[in-house]
């Protein structure tokens, strides 16, 4: 029987062709189509509508000038680059807290585990309205023995309109749920607690190995939890709107009583570059995954 | 590179109200592999933890040449160390992973590399240093851990079940290779696992934890043939109770005069312990016994024979008697003559039933 077994297998035929698995019933990929086109009416109806609405010209009947104009309308440069400052700060803030806060409870107190759960998704059920008023009621108390306080210096900085700390620190909050899920995600894909051991045991410090060991295989969970937290930065209206800053949203909503096709013509462009975000994003854990 | 000498002294940690460690004194000669066998819960991998810094003993000291070392932080200690689950860094290559210790104390990348590709060749596996662990079997993957863990010159290797995660060839081969390797740097080497045959047939010396305290330690044959404590006999292999009455240093038992070897309890009624394979079966047509269940182990078969009285008792047959040897076959039991072990009849005086032998899972043992 050896003798005639080959010494080298030729070695694709004991790979199984991707598109080689038996199909599945035709009924059940009928059902695939119908589900997909539903799905699709569902976001490309409104897309195309909004697209339809930015190029209509009365007189050409077709003109991509809304596009033209978003760049020299008063207020975009200004506004998105608050927004996207606002961001980053606040990806780099909830990043910072809840990491080590969960690599710590994962490895020395697992039984607060839910604990931190909780808190974290928290912010999922209070609405946005609620937190605000609470926040803007924080803000205007300051009573006046006061004033000469660092405290109240303090609560007069953050609010300082070409960079208002304070929505940072409410988009902290509101970024907690998505930022917990996403990292807990990535931990979990991870054997923490022996990959942490395996570094201190082979020499190194707690910085070095968060850095080399940890980050580096949760780049993509860190990556979502950042594009998730950018999400709703860039999208989040009614706390910035309350309490009076020019944020993006915030700038598309006002100008649309004057330009309504330009704040669309906005919307659309926006939207268009957060699919270009993501897709880079999925495409990055993929290599990941792909391990190259 | 040479081995350090440990010593556990009166170590102690109790997790909430379970007690992981019960006072554990034990010293590992250097240059040795002293194995840590026990039942899950004993307490073998805390105190592998303690010396490793992961754990902080509530109690007593770890001693390594002579110094305290339960104040020095984990990334301090000279211990190398392998673990059970696979814990190769995923987002390096396997040079990288076996490097990774050199970088730590910054040295030189063309040195980290010369003696990575040396712990490489010498695990055998010269050529996967461009590799990811994912492209790894887990055979290789505990060898490149065992290289990494070996890469700093470590004085003290620590193993923490390395092999419980791989099948059964894999792990004959890698604990041979593993011995190999250990003998020939000498370092001393803490092996924990629950699997008693690997600790039997690595091990210069076998310690046997339960409950968090060592029942004994000796040297495998020892261990096996003189085991201390009935707990030890229980653990270690299979032990066959079988009632017998002694007389001065002879003990009888079904019909057969044997020297009692060790002390001789206080009462005439006792329990003789004799294993497996010191129980011989002949096929007889009008014999006591009866084989009642045979399971073929490819090299042995082990068969429960019910005598007379009701005893079973186990006996370890050459595998290819499996067949004249089948379940309802009438057999003649003897023992080996040679000195055996007694212990006092506790069970029966306790009322509970003839319980001839107790097997301990065995994993794999073919």
């Amino acid at each position: 029987m050896a003798a005639l077994t080959p010494e080298t297998l030729p070695a694709p035929a004991t790979v199984p062709e991707p598109g080689a698995r038996p199909g599945r019933p035709r009924r059940f990929r009928a059902w695939r189509g119908v589900i997909l086109f539903f799905a699709a009416v569902y976001f490309l109806v409104p897309l195309i509508a909004s697209f339809a609405f930015t190029v209509k010209e009365p007189d050409q009947g077709f003109s991509l000038d809304a596009y033209g104009q978003i760049f020299s309308a008063e207020g975009f440069g200004r506004s998105i680059l608050l927004s996207l400052g606002l961001g980053v700060a606040t990806i780099a803030l909830v990043l910072l807290l809840t990491l080590p806060a969960m690599l710590a409870v994962r490895l020395s107190v697992p039984k607060l585990r839910p604990v931190l759960e909780i808190v974290c998704t928290l912010p999922l059920v209070v609405p946005p309205i609620t937190f605000v008023a609470g926040i803007s009621r924080v803000l205007q108390w300051g009573p006046d023995y006061l004033a000469t306080t660092p405290l109240y210096q303090t609560i007069i900085s953050v609010q300082n309109p070409d960079f208002p700390i304070v929505l940072v620190l409410a988009y902290v909050v509101l970024a907690l749920p998505f930022a917990y899920r996403a990292l807990d995600a990535g931990l979990g894909a991870m054997d923490v607690r022996t990959l942490v051991e395996a570094a201190r045991n082979l020499g190194a410090s707690w910085p070095h190995l968060l850095f080399r060991v940890i980050v580096p295989n949760l780049r993509a969970a860190l990556a979502s939890a950042a594009f998730l937290t950018l999400a709703l930065v860039l999208g989040e209206f009614t706390i910035a709107q309350l309490l009076s800053y020019q944020t993006f949203p915030v700038w598309i909503y006002t100008i649309s009583d004057s330009q309504a096709q330009v704040s669309v013509a906005v919307s659309v462009f926006s939207l268009l570059i957060t699919w270009l975000l993501l897709l880079g994003l999925s495409s990055a854990g993929a290599r990941q995954r792909s391990g190259s | 590179m040479n081995g350090a000498r440990v010593e556990f002294r009166g170590l102690r940690r109790t997790f909430g109200s379970t007690t992981a460690l019960d006072g554990l004194d034990l010293t590992v000669e250097p240059g040795e592999l002293v194995a840590l066998l026990g039942p899950s819960g004993c307490g073998k991998t805390t105190a592998l933890r303690c010396l490793a810094g992961f754990e902080h003993p509530d109690e007593g000291e770890i001693l390594v040449d002579g110094s305290d070392i339960t104040p020095v932080p984990a990334n301090r200690r000279d211990a190398g160390m392998v673990f059970q689950s696979y814990s190769l860094f995923p987002n390096m290559s396997v040079k990288e992973n076996v490097a990774f210790g050199m970088r730590v104390r910054k040295a030189p990348a063309a040195k980290r590399h010369a003696r990575a590709q040396e712990l490489l060749d010498l695990i055998g596996l010269p050529s996967i240093g461009d590799r990811y662990p994912h492209q790894l079997s887990g055979g290789q993957q505990q060898r490149v851990a065992l290289a990494r863990a070996l890469a700093l010159e470590p004085r003290v290797l620590l193993l923490d079940e390395p092999l419980s995660a791989l099948d059964a060839k894999v792990r004959v081969t890698l604990r041979e290779e593993i011995r190999r390797l250990q003998l020939s740097l000498g370092i001393t080497t803490i092996f924990v696992t629950h699997d008693q045959e690997e600790a039997l047939s690595m091990a210069d010396r076998v310690a046997v934890l339960r409950a968090g305290r060592l029942e004994q330690v000796a040297d495998p044959a020892t261990l096996y043939d003189r085991p201390a404590t009935p707990f030890v006999a229980e653990f270690v292999g299979t032990m066959n109770h079988i009632p017998g009455r002694v007389s001065g240093d002879r003990v009888t038992v079904l019909g057969q005069m044997l020297p009692v070897d060790g002390e001789v309890p206080g009462s005439t009624d006792v329990d003789v312990l004799v294993r497996p394979e010191a129980v011989l079966v002949t096929p007889e047509e009008d014999a006591g016994g009866l084989v009642m269940v045979s399971s073929f182990r490819g090299s042995i078969a082990r068969l429960t024979v019910v005598l007379p009285d009701g005893t079973e008792v186990l006996s370890d047959v050459p595998g290819h008697d499996a067949v004249r040897l089948a379940p309802g076959t009438r057999v003649r039991v003897a023992l080996v003559e040679r000195p055996v072990l007694v212990s006092a009849a506790t069970e029966r005086a306790a009322g509970a039933t003839p319980r001839a032998a107790v097997a301990v899972p065995e994993h794999n043992a073919v």
